[in-house]
């Protein structure tokens, strides 16, 4: 495996009561895709919220064991989630540009980070456009508003405002399972193309996709990972059997 | 039998309400519509008010009124935003502010007028003229100040309701986005959530201003004239003003008969400011919420 730029370790998290995540070690490799699958409810966008800590967001949570960014305990008392969350960025299931303008979706990382000067503003706010394939499609309308775009430009938007802040890992939290097949198989192609300088982890109800993109599969079952591998290893040489049967359909 | 008898008495009742409404606002308009011209409005009254215009009052509304919202927005916005993004959820301190907030817009507006009078002219007023002016007076005296504080005090509650609720109006996913991207608190409420309730904030504040218009008792005891030669300059001049304008022309009135004309006006004009203003919150909360349920 490659150097690992996210990793748990012995992690278990608690909503109240409610064991949602169960010893859970993982090592997230740099610039690959990985994914994490499972059915609904074990746990996956929770695994997902912890690496930005947006599970924080939650009053009755509780952690223990260790998240680590290179060696670096995020939960550690001294680290600030703010500037966590801006080196791990996310997307979320339902393109949720703010009601404001193209232009100003994509400044407002960059603005609250204070990461250019005004007059390069405009030029940060092209170039990510232009990673997520935007950019000559929307460069005369950059002050429409953000809502009256399609899905799929929406949630490209959402990934190019999330660039403009320069993280260094994307948390993708079921991106496309708003978007329509080719949509989807748009979103995909980036991702591909956006793994060589990012470090991506997706969460995915979609077997097809994870087998398609990702380098990685964590396979969760009830608040346990159960499996990880490289996703040909989990898709062809499933090592449990729960693996075995959710990878082939007979359950999810 | 019965059944058509309760429809028809509630039907009576709501003809009632309907007639009673029609009844003042067409005897107001019918009678006040007369003698109302520009040099009514712009116009001082004359020979012991039963000649000329209402301009002063006009003016000490309007001042009164922009003296009350630049105190009552500020603290009503700040006291809505701690409720609902700082203060932590169904805390035993929250639900006491929320208690005093609803009990503050339940205390009749003359303790608020009396409460202007002892708390403000007599306490903080004296108290300033002691420390800063030698025991000179001079703000501790009924004054445009002290009413648009009371007033501010009057309207509070409504700018906080209104300001919680176009708060609750903004999606939950905005405000995760905003702390996605790295966003601290104070960052996410400055460049997502203000602006989102702006419309909301402005309803709340025209509801408060439309309010503010129209009370008397605040302000009886706490700056109101019963007539100035001049318009007041100064943040400790009295004034005088439309509601308290129009107390004065129906019950202080050396001759009743002659002022009537004037008072049918004065009261007319009243109601078409505090009515448009309505109007306007009105407009702009419908706005708000049509542009909600398009973004869902």
């Amino acid at each position: 495996m490659s150097i690992s730029s996210l990793e748990a370790r012995e992690l278990n998290l608690y909503y109240g009561n409610f064991h949602a995540l169960k010893n859970v070690t993982v090592r997230i490799a740099e610039h690959a895709i990985t994914s994490i699958i499972g059915p609904s409810g074990c746990g996956k966008s929770t695994l997902l919220r912890v690496f930005n800590r947006m599970n924080d967001l939650i009053a009755t949570v509780r952690v223990t064991g260790q998240v680590l960014m290179h060696g670096r305990d995020i939960y550690s008392r001294q680290l600030d989630t703010a500037s966590l969350r801006k080196r791990v960025g996310m997307v979320f299931q339902r393109p949720n540009p703010f009601p404001l303008s193209i232009f100003e979706n994509v400044a407002y990382g960059p603005k609250i980070h204070a990461l250019v000067e005004k007059h390069e503003l405009a030029e940060l706010v092209a170039n990510s456009l232009k990673k997520t394939g935007l950019w000559e499609q929307l460069k005369d309308k950059l002050n429409d508003s953000a809502l009256s775009l399609p899905p799929e430009q929406q949630q490209r938007l959402c990934i190019s405002r999330l660039l403009a802040t320069e993280p260094e890992v994307l948390l993708m939290d079921e991106p496309c399972s708003a978007l329509d097949p080719i949509a989807t198989a748009k979103i995909e192609e980036l991702m591909l193309e956006l793994k060589d300088k990012y470090t991506i982890v997706i969460v995915t109800h979609n077997m097809q996709q994870a087998a398609r993109i990702s380098d990685f599969t964590a396979f969760m079952l009830l608040g346990e990972l159960l499996e990880f591998d490289s996703t040909s290893a989990i898709f062809t040489n499933p090592q449990h059997p729960k693996t075995q049967d959710y990878v082939t359909g007979r359950f999810g | 039998m019965i059944g058509i008898f309760f429809v028809a008495l509630t039907a009576l009742c709501c003809l009632i309400i309907v007639a009673l409404v029609a009844v003042i606002l067409g005897d107001i308009a019918w009678f006040g519509w007369g003698s109302l011209n520009l040099q009514f409005l712009l116009t001082a009254p004359q020979q012991g008010m039963t000649e000329g215009g209402i301009f002063p009052a006009i003016f000490g509304t309007v001042f009164l009124v922009l003296l009350m919202t630049i105190a009552v927005i500020p603290l009503g916005v700040m006291t809505a935003i701690y409720l609902h993004e700082y203060a932590p959820r169904k805390s035993m301190v929250i639900r006491w502010i929320r208690l005093a907030i609803e009990n503050l817009a339940g205390v009749p507006a003359i303790v608020f007028g009396l409460f202007g009078l002892g708390f403000f002219i007599e306490f903080v007023g004296r108290g300033i003229d002691r420390i800063f002016l030698d025991g000179q007076l001079a703000f501790g005296q009924p004054a445009i100040i002290w009413a648009a504080l009371t007033l501010a005090l009057l309207t509070l509650p409504t700018v906080v309701v209104a300001t919680e609720e176009a708060l609750r109006a903004i999606p939950v996913s905005h405000r995760e986005v905003a702390y996605s991207l790295g966003a601290t608190r104070l960052q996410m409420v400055r460049r997502v959530v203000l602006p989102q309730a702006v419309g909301g904030i402005l309803t709340g504040g025209i509801l408060a201003v439309s309010r503010g218009a129209g009370e008397v008792a605040p302000i009886l005891f706490t700056g109101a004239a019963y007539f100035l030669p001049y318009l007041p300059n100064k943040l400790n001049d009295q004034f005088m003003e439309l509601g308290y304008h129009i107390y004065v022309l129906a019950t202080q009135s050396p001759d009743v008969e002659k002022t009537k004309p004037i008072l049918y006006s004065t009261v007319f004009v009243l109601l078409v400011l505090t009515f448009a203003l309505n109007f306007t919150a009105i407009w702009i909360r419908s706005r708000i919420r049509r542009r909600l349920r398009a973004e869902k």
